[in-house]
């Protein structure tokens, strides 16, 4: 199922941050997003996932094809690794968690509590529930926080199994990842500001 | 769904869940209501149906705020919302995990604290029986509130604010069948409009529930 967005345009909090965007997002390719800080990459994730409404443009091929992964992690602490992989994998109707253990090298700390994990362990444990929901298109937001080199190597072989398998990635991140994804700049799309209206023009 | 429900439940009884905060107020007030109102036995088993009902409602509330704040704050909720279930039906779970964890306990807990506040014998069946009904109001009202509230911080009091005036019809019927059963009065008027309340929050609250969350959750 190829992802592609129309003209999109995008607010946090009420404020425009990015217009006039399209691109595509191909079935078995990675779509690497860069711009500078504030410019509206975990907004334009996070309306392409659907948690927010877009303020105008198309989005097709989104309806229950996402699977998120946002800057926390959405762990239970006092669950076990086992525990907090399990309940995901059954929210999302897959009941196989141990590829997702191995990807992640998580079959050592499988009964620790999650609230013990360090932070880069956390974000693996965190990675690894994006293999069990069974989505083709994935969101990733910054992903590799947190994570040292070998964790990264981890999670840039999960994406290219996951590519392989004809799954695709959006993936807003500033490190090299050795993937050979398209790279999305999305700072030209930056919202201008709205000239004054007559409306407001009667106060000024 | 189940998984969600189990998932719930569990955190409420892992170290830390919460389980039995609501129990141990409830326990507190009808423990202390003695000692402030003096020793009048009669007088204790006219107020023992209100007092109970109005300390149960008070030890629902007080476990509200962390009905939904705990998934928002580590991103589960953000990522349920983006599962295959729908958020009405998130949210309805969520209220029956409350329920069960705290709504329930209190029923269970509330003949034994009946003792301590002279309870009339007759009164016991119809305290068991109004809260039964009326505390499943209480936890889809407050999941209600919760949803209103989550993100906001410190959204606890308002989270109270809001649901206390929502809560008023439940409380008044709820009571007054524990009255008038301890009295020995028919119960039936009050304990039907007590399960018509309870009946249509559950049909109705969830989609106003989901409703506000997604609007919360942009």
């Amino acid at each position: 199922m190829t992802l592609t967005v129309t003209d999109l345009a995008i607010a946090r909090g009420g404020v425009p941050v990015l217009e006039g965007l399209s691109f595509a997002l191909q079935p078995g390719k990675a779509l690497i997003l860069r711009g500078p800080n504030g410019i509206g990459k975990t907004t334009l994730l996070r309306t392409l996932t659907g948690l927010q409404p877009p303020l105008a443009g198309q989005i097709t091929g989104a309806e229950d094809q996402i699977a998120y992964a946002s800057h926390s992690d959405g762990l239970k602490p006092t669950l076990t690794v086992v525990e907090n992989l399990t309940f995901w994998a059954s929210v999302f109707g897959t009941y196989e968690i141990q590829p997702a253990l191995d990807a992640y090298a998580l079959n050592d700390l499988s009964d620790r509590h999650a609230g013990n994990l360090s932070a880069g362990q956390k974000r693996r444990l965190g990675l690894a529930r994006m293999l069990v929901t069974g989505r083709p298109i994935w969101m990733l937001d910054e992903p590799t926080v947190s994570l040292d080199r070998n964790a990264v190597q981890m999670f840039a072989d999960a994406v290219r199994t996951h590519l392989g398998q004809g799954g695709s990635a959006l993936i807003a991140t500033h490190i090299d990842l050795g993937l050979d994804g398209e790279v999305l700049d999305v700072g030209p799309n930056k919202a201008k500001p709205k000239p004054i209206d007559d409306f407001d023009g009667g106060f000024l | 769904m189940i998984a969600l429900l189990l998932r719930d439940l569990k955190l409420a009884f892992r170290a830390g869940g919460g389980f039995g905060l609501g129990l141990a107020f409830f326990l507190i007030v009808t423990v202390l209501v003695p000692f402030s109102v003096g020793p009048q036995s009669s007088l204790l088993s006219t107020i023992a149906p209100g007092v109970l009902w109005l300390g149960a409602l008070l030890a629902c509330l007080l476990s509200l705020d962390r009905l939904l704040a705990l998934d928002w704050e580590d991103g589960s909720l953000d990522l349920l919302a983006t599962a295959p279930l729908p958020l009405e039906s998130v949210v309805t779970i969520k209220a029956l995990a409350h329920w069960l964890t705290t709504g329930l306990p209190l029923v269970l807990a509330a003949p034994f604290l009946g003792v301590l506040l002279n309870l009339p014998v007759p009164g016991f069946f119809w305290l068991v029986v109004s809260l039964l009904i009326g505390t499943p109001a209480m936890s889809v009202i407050g999941t209600f509130g919760a949803a209103l509230t989550v993100g906001l911080k410190r959204g606890g009091l308002l989270l109270s604010l809001l649901v206390l005036p929502l809560y008023v019809p439940t409380l008044i019927f709820g009571a007054e069948v524990a009255r008038r059963g301890a009295t020995g009065m028919e119960t039936q008027t009050p304990l039907l409009m007590l399960a018509g309340i309870t009946a249509a929050t559950i049909a109705l609250l969830p989609f106003a529930s989901a409703a506000v969350l997604r609007i919360n959750l942009r």
